[in-house]
């Protein structure tokens, strides 16, 4: 329990998120109305993602400097959770689209860089699956890793700052940063971010703990 | 570092082949667009010129490792420090490509009108392109050739990480068509050459790695 600690204090959070971030009021705000809750799951996605991709990262660069498979499994299992959040983010967000805006998808950058990014990512997951040899696809793989983070986070938080947004958060329209995050949500969000976060990483360990014991189980066999 | 620079340049028979490459592109561009009179409309002139861009660039810098032999790889490996060997093939890449793209860019402009109303400006950015598709292609190009289908990969690889340099890219040209002033592109091109040197960096250390196998 001593080691677990978080994993209860993500079961709490979450539990809270849900039910709170369904009934807590909302404050009123022409067009986004009831569905600024979906702050509470759509934006920490977002969150999770890029902090579980940085692990990933970190494993990566591990794994350059001492070659070991757990390493190695566990970039891998980070990335592909990464790529999940990712996924999730783009669906709740294109929910979200079709009921303020109108549409599944419009033409916009923040939309665009998201799903290039996750482009990015899917061509890891294609080059991954492309080599035979285990070792070099560990070690390839991890170079690729790192050069992906480097080009799709500016698609995230560089590019989509430079020109104007139909998003929340940008161009005027209003976001979670400014003037209308009364703190009633604060205290709802923040907690979502931690609890969403927390369960990416508590995937990540089920994971990477699966792919291990299956490595495990296969060495045995071969002995 | 210059060795291997001459090293690369000798084999520049790959050079000729794209030069005829990118011209039968914007030839045949010419003719599908002559067909209801003559210039297209300056968006569609802008988009059309940077995919032939694109597309002679991957195809120009998967060359670049994939023609290379195991007995050469080995050879330049006894020889020089892998960054020496990331550093010649971006810089003769970039080259390569700034070749490439100013020739296309030359025939372009000759039989597709010339729409550009700030030229200083447009071929200034076609150079920061060029400079930057060969910094993500060459290590891309480098992954790429140590897999077993490479010539997909190289697509699938390369298309997704130059998209955000593209999107840049795209957005100052249509500044420069448009002929607005510096000022609206400044911030689109400093990113751009922050993105460049991102890339260039990490491809400068990530390489030594891949060098290995």
């Amino acid at each position: 329990m001593k080691k677990n600690w978080w994993k209860a204090l993500t079961v709490v959070l979450l539990l809270y998120t849900g039910v709170a971030g369904l009934l807590v009021p909302v404050p009123r705000l022409a067009i986004l109305n009831e569905t600024i809750r979906n702050l509470y799951f759509h934006v920490p996605m977002w969150f999770g993602m890029t902090f579980i991709l940085i692990a990933s990262v970190y494993y990566s660069i591990r794994y350059l400097r001492n070659p070991t498979p757990e390493l190695d499994i566990q970039s891998y299992e980070s990335a592909r959770i990464g790529i999940l959040m990712g996924v999730v983010g783009l669906a709740t967000g294109s929910i979200w689209a079709r009921y303020t805006w109108g549409t599944w998808w419009t033409n916009d950058p923040k939309l665009n860089g998201a799903a290039i990014a996750m482009l990015i990512y899917g061509a890891y997951l294609v080059l991954r699956s492309s080599f035979t040899d285990e070792q070099q696809r560990a070690r390839i793989s991890a170079i690729y890793n790192i050069f992906a983070f480097a080009t799709a986070m500016p698609l995230f938080y560089i590019l989509p700052r430079l020109t104007d947004s139909l998003h929340p958060g940008a161009g005027g329209n209003p976001a979670f940063a400014k003037y209308d995050l009364d703190d009633a949500m604060r205290a709802v969000f923040y907690p979502a971010v931690i609890g969403w976060t927390l369960l990416a990483f508590w995937l990540a360990q089920v994971a990477s703990r699966i792919s291990l014991l299956k490595l495990k189980v296969y060495e045995k066999q071969l002995a | 570092m210059l060795k291997d620079f001459r090293l690369e340049w000798r084999q520049r028979a790959a050079l000729n082949g794209m030069l005829l490459y990118v011209g039968s592109t914007v030839f045949v561009c010419y003719l599908s667009f002559s067909l209801r009179g003559g210039i297209p409309p300056a968006p569609a002139w802008n988009a059309l010129f940077w995919i032939i861009l694109l597309f002679s660039a991957v195809n120009a810098v998967a060359k670049g490792f994939l023609q290379e032999s195991r007995g050469r790889m080995l050879y330049y490996y006894t020889l020089v420090r892998p960054q020496a060997v990331i550093l010649a093939k971006i810089a003769y890449n970039a080259l390569l490509l700034l070749g490439l793209a100013l020739a296309g860019l030359g025939l372009y402009l000759l039989i597709l009108g010339n729409p550009v109303q700030n030229v200083p400006l447009f071929v200034g950015n076609v150079a920061l392109g060029a400079l930057g598709f060969a910094s993500t292609l060459t290590l891309v190009s480098g992954i790429a050739a140590k897999a077993t289908n490479s010539n997909t990969l190289m697509a699938v690889l390369g298309f997704p990480l130059m998209i955000p340099m593209l999107l840049l890219l795209i957005k100052v040209s249509k500044n420069a068509l448009d002929g607005l002033e510096f000022e609206a592109s400044q911030s689109s091109l400093l990113t751009l050459v922050a993105l460049n040197m991102i890339v260039a960096a990490v491809s400068y250390l990530l390489f030594p790695f891949l060098w290995r196998s």
